[in-house]
């Protein structure tokens, strides 16, 4: 049976940025991104398994083995501390992790602070650093509305172009740390798979810096 | 009636394969009690992989564990002379949460601790022992072998402080080059030690291959390391191991305990390591013991996902008895299908989930086979 290279991709725009990225730097595998419901490709040629996974799945499927590489964004790594190997920056999918607050918001040390987020992890590490004591809210979604509806008095979140933010009377109040999509890759794998990985994360690096110019 | 080995799990075979392999090189049982005193663990918790520890009150009120860990207490009670040597093996359940898993599992692990003056001789022995154990294991392993001294020396030397220094280990841990180099820049690492530290944490292979390079950019620098490197990678060859060894600078542990030697093992088709050792002197030291310590353990649990075995039937043959059947009789027959070491089902009707080999129908005195 071929040894295949299973590679897990984030659905939506940040996986197709890096399947494009994969695609030339000599990784192709076209019926990965053509329209429909089919989550798994091959290119039997080039011995390449492609899936696409929920984002925040991504780095399981790697840390599992399910998947010898996969892409994935900073903020998961951050939050959820795959025993992972994070081989490249891919500078593509750049955005700031930020805790953010109503425009009028003012910091009362006296109190708990109410940070309402998805990303538990990061925030409470942010704040233990700080000494400040803090309620954590966790939400799944729509984390803007908390500090909107007095839920909480600030949000830990991603923040792209800050244009939600501003939407709903929202400002960064502080980057807790600047967020990018990153190569990563299961540690047994890059054992019994060295060459493919290596020549994977070399070529990656290079186009990086093509895309760069 | 002769045991059949085929009804023991891999991980049964497992552990009695390499406790016959630890008792071959003079290796002890060492035996525990499944709780202890929390206080061992409460006073040495980063040591721990996790840090949570299931405990209770016993009647006396004091507070006790279930076991998260052997090395801990396995130190608690070594206390060997001077020059002596204590070698152990064990084969004990832990329970404790793995880092992927949100709930307590019960872990059989399987290791070794060699405590005392650890010389050469007592590095190379354990060494070969994980790389045995690995093999016995599978065919397609490999072991990583690194050395804290040579990566806290150099990170010292870069000038980091705790924190940083922290960081900068868990790059190595994550072969991250990016996070390094940053990290390196941030702290104003001069050039030249940033480089040797990527150089560092990149440097990844055959020991052939990699301890000429590091002969090369490390050699005035950690001689003494490098030639423990050299000296047990030889010996390693020489023992006919050389085929699974690496040199892997993403092996670490935690400074506080690991100061020498540290290795992690490999089997193919395992999404991670399935064996963890190292010179653990310091924890040593914190313990209160005057010397140096080595071990490493093997997390058998990880073997079921290896085993493709398929699902062997419930039982080899199903005696199906019928309305009319004489119960001296059929229990004699269904004995005589039982001699030759088959299991033997006996049931008036086919019970829906039962999965069986072969099937016997014994009407009356007589069973007819199908």
């Amino acid at each position: 049976m071929k040894d295949f290279l299973n590679i897990a991709l984030p659905k939506g725009r940040l996986g197709e940025k890096a399947y494009r990225m994969l695609e030339q730097a000599g990784f192709p595998c076209p019926s990965a991104i053509e329209p429909g419901r089919k989550l798994i490709f091959e290119n039997e040629e080039l011995g390449l398994r492609y899936f696409w996974a929920k984002p925040s799945d991504v780095a399981i499927y790697v840390e599992r083995g399910a998947a010898d590489v996969g892409v994935v964004g900073k903020d998961i790594l951050l939050e959820y501390q795959p025993d992972v190997y994070e081989l490249l920056d891919l500078d593509i999918g750049k955005c700031r992790m930020a805790v953010a607050a109503r425009n009028d918001f003012r910091d009362d040390p006296r109190k708990t602070l109410r940070v309402a987020t998805k990303f538990s992890s990061i925030a409470r590490n942010f704040y233990a650093g700080r000494g400040r004591e803090i309620d954590i809210i966790h939400l799944n979604g729509s984390i803007e509305i908390a500090p909107v509806l007095n839920l909480s008095d600030v949000i830990v979140d991603i923040v792209e172009t800050g244009t939600t933010l501003k939407e709903n009377n929202l400002k960064v109040i502080e980057t807790i740390v600047p967020i990018s999509a990153r190569l990563i890759a299961n540690q047994v794998s890059c054992k019994f798979k060295t060459e493919p990985i290596a020549r994977m994360a070399a070529a990656l690096a290079t186009q990086k810096k093509e895309n760069s110019l | 009636m002769d045991f059949d080995p085929a009804c023991l799990s891999p991980e049964e075979r497992s552990s009695m394969r390499l406790r016959a392999l630890y008792r071959q090189r003079g290796y002890t049982q060492y035996r525990m009690s499944k709780f202890e005193e929390y206080d061992l663990y409460a006073q040495n918790k980063d040591f721990l992989v996790s840090n949570q520890v299931i405990t209770f009150t016993d009647l006396t009120g004091k507070l006790m564990a279930l076991k998260p860990d052997v090395t801990l207490s396995i130190l608690k009670n070594s206390k060997p002379t001077p020059r002596e040597l204590h070698k152990f093996y064990y084969d004990e359940q832990v329970y404790r949460i793995p880092k992927a898993a949100k709930t307590y599992k019960e872990i059989r692990q399987v290791g070794l601790e060699c405590i005392g003056p650890v010389d050469r001789y007592s590095c190379l022995e354990v060494l070969s022992l994980a790389a045995a154990s690995l093999r016995a294991l599978s065919e397609e392993c490999l072991l990583d072998l690194s050395h804290m001294s040579l990566i806290t020396g150099l990170i010292r030397r870069c000038g980091l402080s705790q924190k940083a220094g922290q960081q900068a280990l868990r790059c190595f841990a994550e072969k991250n080059l990016h996070e390094l180099a940053a990290l390196c820049a941030q702290e104003n690492v001069p050039q030249q030690e940033r480089d040797l530290l990527c150089q560092l944490a990149t440097l990844s292979g055959p020991p052939r291959l990699v301890l000429p390079q590091l002969e090369q950019t490390l050699g005035s620098l950690f001689p003494r390391e490098l030639e423990q490197l050299s000296a047990l990678t030889d010996g390693l060859e020489q023992a006919g191991f050389g085929d699974m060894l690496h040199i892997d600078f993403s092996v670490v542990n935690n400074m506080s305990y690991y100061d020498g030697l540290v290795f992690r093992g490999f089997l193919k088709g395992l999404s991670t390591a399935i064996l963890a050792g190292g010179q653990y002197g310091k924890l040593a030291q914190e313990m209160g013991l005057s010397t140096d310590a080595i071990g490493f353990a093997v997390y058998l649990d990880l073997l079921e996902q290896l085993s493709d075995d398929p699902v062997p039937p419930d039982a080899d043959i199903l005696l199906l008895y019928g309305p009319d059947a004489d119960p001296k009789a059929l229990d004699a027959a269904a004995a005589a299908l039982a001699r030759d070491g088959s299991s033997v089902a006996v049931h008036p009707i086919i019970p829906p989930e039962l999965r069986y080999g072969r099937l016997v129908t014994f009407q009356g005195k007589e069973g007819v086979s199908r």
